[in-house]
């Protein structure tokens, strides 16, 4: 029965190559010809499943992003990001929504993903997996702890309760300080005419994170914009790349 | 051009021309292969310019024309409404300005936290303002003195108007530690 379905045109059509793979090269590229599995190394060397050595931190950090993507999405569908909403919302969807614990699953996963993508870290600068030929891929490694730490930082935000508001207040004013960009950072006065200072207050790297001068409704919607879509966006494509570095650097690295 | 045909008839072979010479030869409007370079470069740096200018169009899309925020120069009223040794608070919320006079006159102060950011409490039982982000304390003048605040709070230009109001403008401010606080528009004379 089975065997005549894998017969079909239809069959034939969405699994290409056919029929149950009987060599190792037919295996082979059963990986290779699908687009989400030629991501992922061909073969697995018997080390890359102990969990001794890989403490499974990597994989885990990306199931945590894909339980953080599903809830987050679920999330959008109640949340309002404004200042008049964005509070009881949260009340809202953890006392009045179905299954109110999807919030909670949002934020404690988004707490867990920060750990295991350090603990992950960790463990390939301790294994050494950091040395060539995966030095690049290393690089990779460090834009996506860059981006997760953006991701949680944004998401901070959104609750709107006195800890978001101050704790970005204090987060964005290290943005002031910043060399060029911000307004109060060294560099600032460099670009002017005369009197007439270009980076100040209006116009600087912080006024484009939050949207105005003060923490306010311009902050909450740039914030919800970047947490939902400009991170995730930006994460997914590094993801693809540090998982395909890792079949083309040659597999999971090995044990001395 | 004949003397080029010939050229080539006498390498090869004599009955066949390369097609690219037959009709088009006399053009004088055909791209050859330096122009056509020229053409790529110019093509290029339209693309360039194109690709800069969206960026640019990008970048100055994330810096509105216009704010919805408070305004940031307001009439606080008459210096009579203020009493003389206290804060007044009436604009805390609002403006995040502290109104303060003393003997001498009136001066605004910012309720900026000069640590981090936060709004401190105005303790009148200790003549103090407490941050209860970090435990940063000043004085009623603003100087700092206790806890990580590393300068004095800020104070805003403060100015009479015509009809004898008070003008508050938060766009300028003064700083202690670089000696502004002695300029005539930080603190207004009574």
């Amino acid at each position: 029965m089975l065997d005549k379905f894998r017969g079909t045109q239809l069959y034939k059509s969405i699994f290409r190559g056919g029929g149950v793979p009987k060599s190792r090269r037919q295996r082979m590229m059963v990986v290779l010809n699908s687009v989400f599995l030629h991501l992922h190394p061909v073969r697995l060397p018997k080390h890359a499943v102990k969990l001794k050595f890989t403490w499974c931190m990597g994989g885990l950090s990306f199931f945590i992003f894909l339980i953080l993507t599903i809830s987050g999405i679920l999330l959008m569908f109640y949340y309002r990001p404004t200042i008049e909403y964005a509070y009881t919302d949260i009340i809202d969807l953890a006392e009045q929504v179905p299954f109110g614990i999807m919030r909670e699953v949002h934020r404690w996963g988004a707490h867990a993903m920060v750990i295991t993508v350090w603990l992950h870290m960790f463990r390939v600068f301790m294994t050494g997996s950091y040395k060539p030929p995966r030095e690049f891929n290393w690089a990779i490694g460090v834009i996506l702890l860059l981006l997760t730490l953006l991701l949680s930082f944004t998401g901070y935000l959104l609750p709107w309760d006195q800890l978001a508001i101050w704790a970005i207040t204090v987060g964005s004013n290290m943005a002031r300080a910043a060399p060029f960009l911000g307004h109060e950072g060294p560099g600032a006065g460099l670009l002017a005419i005369g009197d007439i200072n270009f980076i100040t207050m209006g116009s600087d790297v912080r006024f484009a994170l939050i949207g105005g001068r003060f923490m306010g409704e311009a902050a909450l919607l740039r914030f919800y914009v970047l947490h939902c879509i400009g991170l995730p966006f930006i994460i997914m494509i590094f993801m693809a790349v540090h998982f395909w570095r890792i079949r083309k650097d040659g597999g999971i690295s090995t044990p001395v | 051009m004949a003397e080029t045909i010939s050229k080539e008839s006498a390498t090869k072979d004599p009955g066949r021309r390369p097609p690219a010479a037959l009709g088009k030869a006399d053009s004088s409007d055909q791209i050859t292969r330096r122009s056509f370079f020229s053409w790529l470069s110019i093509g290029w740096l339209a693309f360039v310019a194109a690709t800069g200018g969206f960026f640019t169009m990008m970048l100055r899309f994330f810096f509105p024309n216009v704010l919805f925020e408070p305004v940031q120069t307001f009439r606080a009223g008459y210096p009579d409404d203020y009493t003389v040794g206290e804060v007044d608070l009436r604009w805390k919320n609002k403006y995040g300005v502290w109104i303060v006079r003393n003997a001498a006159g009136i001066y605004a102060l910012s309720t900026t936290c000069t640590h981090l950011g936060c709004t401190p409490n105005w303790l009148s039982s200790e003549q103090k303002f407490k941050c209860p982000c970090h435990g940063s304390g000043f004085f009623k003048t603003g100087i700092n003195f206790e806890g990580p605040a590393p300068r004095p709070l800020e104070r805003f230009k403060i100015v009479l108007a015509d009809n004898g109001q008070i003008i508050v403008d938060k766009t300028r401010k003064f700083q202690q530690e670089k000696g502004q606080w002695n300029d005539p528009e930080a603190f207004l004379k009574v």
